[in-house]
């Protein structure tokens, strides 16, 4: 291509897209409203609650899901921690977004993984696709995003969601796929049809792969807050980039550690749980 | 619950992409090498005729690659066949619907594992209750009925425990346990027993035959071990490379080995435990008295045991009718238990 070829074919394709954002820009973003109002009401439901009744309700999660005592006081040290250099509103923020697009990626993740499981075909054409999604650079995409969304909550919890879906997708998929075929020709041989064999069998066997994913998931979701901060989500991510702009260590440093903290949390607490579904692989027959 | 036999008719299982053009050919005389050298597919089973008796437990036998798990698959249709049908109730299993054939491994066949195949996730009383939960059972009812056959095996109080909680032995009778609960007319075993201590096996055994004498199930039962062939099959059929060599009473086979294949296979059986009074006893009763009186179905190892326990060397043959029809000898007894039986 020469050079004004290429210089034509870049601006038409670009022309193109705005005009495309201009025609559809509203209509998508009517669509992902209810995802708006869902995040901006959770975001609000963290940060009114009172916060000794938070730390409380953050405790019964860990305790529920960890059964560790030394993570739930570890956990209340952390957030009382945070309070006291007065970074909680970030935080609610921060951990309402990585809620949110958690819990978005499982919706769309697991199915997509089990489709992707029941066929070959399917798989050979979704995995370069994950692979695309998690190597290439985020600004990349964040363009098109920022075209069609504009700044604001819900192109930031695009963006962490295509950065984070790869993790949950794959473990789900490989999770099925490595279902012991004899425990599957038993539930053939018993009739079952393929949906029963999905809930009776596959799914619950793969529970842990499948966790292994929500797991990486999260912490992938963390890592990109604050990317998402650069398209203007608010949170702990925010102020690390405040502190980048303004060569604030102290202020980078706290609000990082804020970070990690979290993520440390989530991240045992998803461990441990994925560990207790696995009840029936610990005891062991002598 | 009558049970129906199974027919079993021209089946062969070719493996690889042009299954249906390799049967022609084998049908035409090539050989299961020349097949996978020319063509590179592999003859699973050729030309595969049993009739498969209602309420009697066939045996199929044959050392590993004989066929003998492919061809059991074949009855509930886990493997679909190259040629050729298996009539359960004049209904060829292999032209069913998809439905229908959830239907029929539903309700009419249960299937127990070598690997024993259990759901690991699930606890023993769980695992039982799967065919039922699978059909649609209430789960109550479900329970209820698992429940017994956990007993009848020997599992209760093992209700919670995990499968790899348990040892092999114990693993297999979940998996009977829940092939039973299923209630189903065909009871499908593959190599069920291979995996266990044969001092479990032999248990395990005992425990089928059992049950067997209440419900009378058709049971399709492989194995590689010829002495547990001899000691469940009413009938057994030997296979090897996917072709039927011999089939018939484990009597008949060892009696009359087809070939010396079959031959070297029962040089070691305990012939005492195989061969029946009736086989070569004399048709004229005693004109002497005896203590000692055994049935035309008795093995020999039984009556011989008879006849040294009350030091006499002859015995009275009655049947079940009561009628005198024959005798037998201590020597003849042991002349046939411990070299080739001439008749």
């Amino acid at each position: 291509m020469s050079r004004t070829d290429l210089r034509d074919f870049k601006r038409g394709f670009d022309d193109a897209f705005r005009g495309f954002t201009r025609e559809y820009g509203e209509s998508i973003e009517n669509f992902f409203n209810p995802l708006l109002q869902f995040l901006v009401w959770f975001e609000k439901l963290l940060i009114s609650t009172p916060w000794p009744l938070m730390i409380i309700i953050i405790s019964v999660l860990v305790w529920a899901g960890s059964r560790s005592w030394v993570l739930v006081v570890g956990t209340v040290f952390s957030l009382l921690f945070i309070g006291y250099l007065g970074m909680w509103e970030d935080t609610m923020y921060t951990l309402a977004l990585v809620s949110v697009a958690t819990l978005v990626c499982i919706i769309i993740g697991i199915p997509f993984g089990i489709l992707m499981s029941k066929s070959d075909r399917t798989q050979a054409v979704v995995t370069p696709v994950l692979d695309i999604m998690q190597t290439i650079p985020s600004f990349v995409y964040l363009i098109p995003i920022l075209l069609l969304l504009g700044i604001g909550k819900v192109p930031g919890l695009i963006a962490v969601c295509i950065y984070a879906i790869p993790p949950i997708v794959r473990l789900t998929n490989l999770g099925i796929r490595l279902v012991d075929k004899d425990v599957l020709e038993a539930a053939d041989a018993f009739g079952a049809s393929p949906r029963q064999k999905l809930w009776t069998v596959q799914m619950p066997l793969a529970l842990p792969n499948i966790f292994a994913g929500v797991n990486q998931t999260i912490m992938m979701a963390l890592a990109m807050v604050v990317v998402a901060a650069l398209i203007g989500v608010r949170g702990l991510g925010m102020e690390v980039l405040r502190a980048v702009n303004n060569q604030y260590i102290t202020l980078g440093f706290m609000n990082g550690m804020a970070i990690v903290a979290i993520a440390i949390v989530f991240d045992r607490v998803s461990q441990k749980f994925g560990k207790r579904l696995q009840k029936h692989t610990e005891v062991i027959h002598g | 619950m009558a049970s129906h036999g199974i027919e079993i008719k021209d089946l062969y299982k070719v493996f690889g992409p042009n299954g249906a053009k390799c049967v022609e050919m084998v049908k035409n005389g090539m050989s299961k090498a020349e097949l996978n050298e020319k063509h590179g597919h592999v003859l699973g089973l050729k030309d595969i005729n049993i009739s498969m008796p209602a309420g009697q437990i066939q045996v199929v036998m044959g050392l590993s690659g004989s066929g003998k798990s492919t061809l059991i698959r074949h009855i509930n249709r886990l493997i679909d066949p190259t040629a050729g049908a298996v009539l359960y109730e004049d209904v060829d299993v292999c032209q069913m619907s998809k439905a229908e054939l959830l239907e029929f491994r539903r309700h009419k066949t249960a299937m127990v594992f070598q690997k024993f195949a259990l759901l690991p996730h699930r606890t023993v009383m769980h695992n039982t209750v799967y065919g039922l939960e699978i059909q649609g059972v209430d789960k109550a009812e479900a329970k209820k009925r698992a429940q017994r056959w956990i007993e009848r095996v020997g599992l209760d109080g093992f209700e919670d425990h995990y499968p790899n909680q348990l040892s092999g032995g114990m693993q297999q009778r979940v998996g009977l346990a829940r092939a039973l609960t299923n209630d189903a007319d065909i009871l499908l075993m593959d190599e069920a027993f291979s995996a266990l201590d044969p001092l479990i096996r032999t248990d395990m055994q005992s425990v089928l035959l059992d049950i067997q004498q209440e419900l009378k199930k058709t049971i399709v039962f492989i194995t590689h071990d010829l002495d547990e062939a001899l000691r469940l099959g009413d009938r057994i059929a030997i296979l090897r490379d996917g072709e039927v060599i011999q089939q018939g009473t484990g009597q008949e086979i060892v009696l009359n080995p087809a070939d010396g294949y079959i031959a070297d296979f029962i040089k070691e059986v305990n012939r005492g435990r195989v061969i029946s009074v009736a086989t070569i006893m004399s048709d004229t009763p005693l004109e002497e008295a005896t203590k000692v009186e055994v049935h035309p179905d008795d093995r020999l190892e039984t009556a011989a045991h008879a006849m040294a326990e009350q030091e006499e060397t002859r015995a009275n043959v009655r049947d079940k009718s009561g009628n005198l029809v024959g005798s037998l000898l201590l020597k003849d007894t042991i002349s046939a238990m411990v070299t080739a039986a001439t008749h």
